[in-house]
């Protein structure tokens, strides 16, 4: 019993801090209609300056933006619809409250409390020209959860896609296979440093993720940093978390000789504590940085790619080259990989085994906390955004071969291609993890140390 | 602060029809973990198809409620077998992730839009449970002063405590046998056992199905409680739940997933009803930039989360449990 409880206290003060940064950099932030999300295909444009109706004091509102997606241009997604009614059915049917779109499109209409509800669009006040597309429905069912703003969208002027060439679309997944796996490819090639060395499978890697991605958020939002300096500055806490991790529960558990699997269900436990404590402190909603959120696709050939997908490409692509060439030239590198070889005969080569792995988790954190914040400039930030990825991870992982580096890297773009390739061959798009997570039971039945594993690591 | 409220909560969910499912689920890691030392993170999926089984069974194919119940425990003696086949041969940490992944495939799979007609789509299926409410012999609710359970819930407590009582009681029966000594040196010594000349394999894929068994009943009784079977219910927390409860309890005890999941509960009910008075805008409040009723709620799963890691290291062996006999570890 020589762990103190001591040894855990800088853990949970870490992610407690964080909290603390968290709530109170929210504290007065009004909630805006979030962009993305975009089911009606008219993502939101950022609100300009001008007279605009604001959002309501109220607990609960429906919030309405409409763009006449027709108008768009490289810019915008399209012109906002000013002078249209809305009005919002309560669950009776009685009306709970009717407003009309300010020049920004957009309006607000404040109601009682969760439930299903009924937005109607009076299509008499749409102006000249204008036209509901899609199904023309002027009616939408939603059903009100959250506190805050419901968005709601009604499609105008949505010209049909034509129907994109099946090689146009499997290009298409092909890039967004890739892009997804080299961020897969970041975060796997963590958990494979510090399987390699500890041995141990972390479930709380996911949690490394979302920390990546939400300390970004606290820089970005929070301090009113620029997204890139907030990045910059979530890698370096990442790599402060992974130190203080080591130091602070694992070193020791190592120390005390905890076994393997009492250690991989203290990581669960980790998991379970960091997620309800973005939870408590971020909030269970969706939110984005500030700058790079709705970009306007340029076509590159048969591909529709935006500015910052190529950015966050090359970025996964330089720091997974980096790493690799210094695991393989540097000092450090090379006592890395040779205690992940074998500890005993490292230590006996004279190797500090204990600061060797510390400077795995350093780095290993670091590289998932990155993962973490370019999976969120590209998407979103939410809590659970690692622990839905996480065995994603680790079918990468596997997939490639446990602990090996160059197999995390190939893992991670095969799981990111049959991740984004799969509903192009008719995998029902809802379900597309699904064929990862198939092809980690594939692999696990046919050649279970991985692509690139060596065989007697499989016990 | 009301601490009739919360001793009421705290104690109606200790002793109902959650804490049974938890307590069927963890009978069925205990086997696997407790006993066997294998990694079994899929313990949902185990329920899903049993309870799915059933449903589909009732709802889709008009079959008769007990054939229904044989049908759904059937199908987690499958999805035994096709984890086990291939994953038991390597080490533990590939079970894990082999049986997480499958619990996950089969909960997105089931709450796909794209098979609703089959399985309903994410609010699920309900409208089986009518031959089980039948059966309900009891005539009103129960009022014992501090806790209160209606007469749907008091005929799933008696059902699910007798079905409790009787997997502990096989448990212990089959533990102390030739078979389960078996068990246990496996999950000691691998080698040790295969060098003795025991097919370790086989023995392992045996425990496998049974605690898989045991997660199918606690799935069949989760939507029979329940009325209607949702794939949200299965998710990966559920198992690592389950884990707590068993952890605490104690591994490798018969009684420890039992008195496990009574004590889970009772904290969890407890602490939820503690912050809920605390943040409902009446009485003694905390405030509000420190906790809001929102939050209120995920305060127990801090605790849980830390509880667990705490227990893991400093406890193992749980309240009951005995230090030598929960050593475990993968090679």
């Amino acid at each position: 019993m020589r762990l103190r409880l001591a040894a855990l206290v800088p853990l949970v003060m870490c992610l407690t801090v964080l909290g603390g940064l968290t709530s109170s950099a929210f504290a007065d932030e009004t909630p805006s209609p979030s962009p993305s999300a975009s089911a009606g295909g008219t993502p939101s444009a950022t609100p300009a300056a001008g007279a605009t109706a604001e959002p309501p004091d109220a607990e609960y509102y429906v919030a309405v933006q409409l763009i006449d997606s027709s108008k768009k241009t490289a810019t915008s997604p399209g012109e906002p619809v000013p002078g249209v009614k809305l009005t919002v059915l309560a669950p009776g049917g009685s009306a709970a409250g009717s407003a009309v779109t300010d020049a920004e499109g957009r309006a607000y209409i404040p109601i009682d409390g969760g439930g299903k509800y009924k937005v109607e669009l009076d299509p008499k006040t749409l102006p000249d020209g204008v036209k509901l597309s899609g199904k023309a429905a002027t009616t939408k069912n939603v059903s009100v959860i959250l506190e805050g703003a419901t968005n709601v969208q009604f499609q105008i002027g949505v010209v049909a896609e034509k129907g994109a060439s099946f090689g146009q679309e499997l290009s298409q997944a092909l890039f967004n296979g890739v892009k997804y796996g080299l961020i897969i490819a970041l975060a796997g090639l963590g958990l494979s440093l510090i399987f390699g060395t500890t041995g141990l499978t972390n479930f709380a890697h996911g949690e490394l993720i979302t920390f990546g991605a939400i300390i970004g958020y606290v820089f970005n939002r929070g301090l009113g940093l620029p997204v890139i300096a907030a990045g910059v500055l979530a890698v370096i806490a990442s790599a402060a978390l992974g130190w203080v991790q080591d130091k602070g529960l694992w070193g020791p558990l190592r120390k005390r000789g905890t076994g393997l699997v009492a250690m991989m269900i203290v990581s669960i436990g980790l998991a379970l504590l960091a997620r309800s404590i973005f939870q408590y402190t971020f909030g269970g909603s969706t939110r984005t940085y500030s700058e790079y959120v709705a970009q306007g696709p340029r076509k590159i050939g048969p591909l529709d790619v935006a500015d910052k997908e190529l950015v966050i490409m090359a970025i996964a692509i330089v720091v997974i080259a980096i790493t690799c060439i210094s695991l393989a030239t540097t000092r450090m590198g090379k006592s890395m990989r040779a205690v992940a070889d074998n500890p005993a005969l490292a230590a006996s080569s004279g190797m500090r085994v204990d600061s060797v792995i510390t400077a795995v988790w350093i780095l290993g954190t670091a590289l998932t906390g990155l993962a973490g914040f370019l999976y969120a400039v590209d998407k979103q930030v939410s809590f659970v955004m690692g622990f839905k990825i996480l065995l994603l991870v680790f079918a990468a992982v596997t997939l490639g071969g446990l602990g090996t580096i160059w197999g995390a890297i190939i893992g991670s773009i095969i799981i990111g291609i049959v991740s984004e390739a799969g509903p192009v061959f008719g995998v029902p798009a809802s379900i597309k993890d699904v064929g990862p997570l198939f092809v980690l039971i594939l692999i696990l039945l046919l050649r279970p140390q991985g692509i690139l594993g060596k065989k007697q690591r499989i016990g | 602060m009301d601490f009739g409220t919360v001793i009421d909560a705290a104690l109606s969910q200790a002793l109902g029809p959650q804490a049974i499912v938890f307590a069927l689920a963890a009978i069925g890691l205990n086997i696997h973990f407790g006993y066997t030392g294998l990694l079994n993170f899929g313990q949902a999926g185990f329920m899903a198809v049993a309870g799915f089984g059933l449903a589909v069974s009732v709802v889709k194919l008009d079959l008769p409620f007990l054939v229904a119940v044989v049908i759904g425990l059937l199908m987690s003696v499958i999805l035994a077998f096709v984890l086990g086949v291939p994953t038991l041969r390597l080490r533990a940490d590939y079970l894990a992730i082999a049986t997480i992944a499958t619990a996950e495939i089969l909960r997105l799979v089931l709450g796909a839009v794209e098979f609703k007609d089959a399985f309903g789509g994410s609010n699920g299926l309900n409208g089986f449970v009518g031959p089980f409410q039948d059966l309900n012999p009891y005539s009103g609710p129960l009022d014992l002063g501090i806790v209160s359970w209606s007469r749907a819930d008091l005929w799933s407590l008696t059902v699910g405590w007798v079905l409790v009582a009787l997997s502990c009681l096989l448990v212990w029966a089959l533990m102390r046998s030739p078979w389960g000594r078996v068990l246990r040196s496996i999950r000691e010594d691998e080698d040790a056992v295969r060098s003795l000349g025991k097919n370790v394999f086989g023995y392992k894929l045996q425990a496998l199905v049974l605690g898989g068994v045991f997660g199918g009943l606690a799935g069949l009784f989760h939507v029979l409680k329940q009325g209607s079977a949702v794939p949200t219910d299965f998710n990966t927390t559920f198992t690592f739940y389950a884990y707590a409860a068993l952890l605490v309890g104690g591994a490798a005890r018969v009684l420890g997933p039992v008195i496990g999941s009574i004590i889970f509960w009772f904290l969890v009910a407890g602490l939820g009803s503690i912050f809920g008075q605390l943040t409902d805008g009446t009485g003694v409040d905390l405030p509000t930039w420190l906790m809001t009723d929102t939050q209120a709620s995920l305060v127990r799963f801090i605790v849980l989360g830390l509880g667990l890691m705490l227990l893991m290291i400093f406890r193992p062996q749980g309240i009951f449990g005995d230090r030598r006999e929960i050593a475990i570890d993968a090679r």
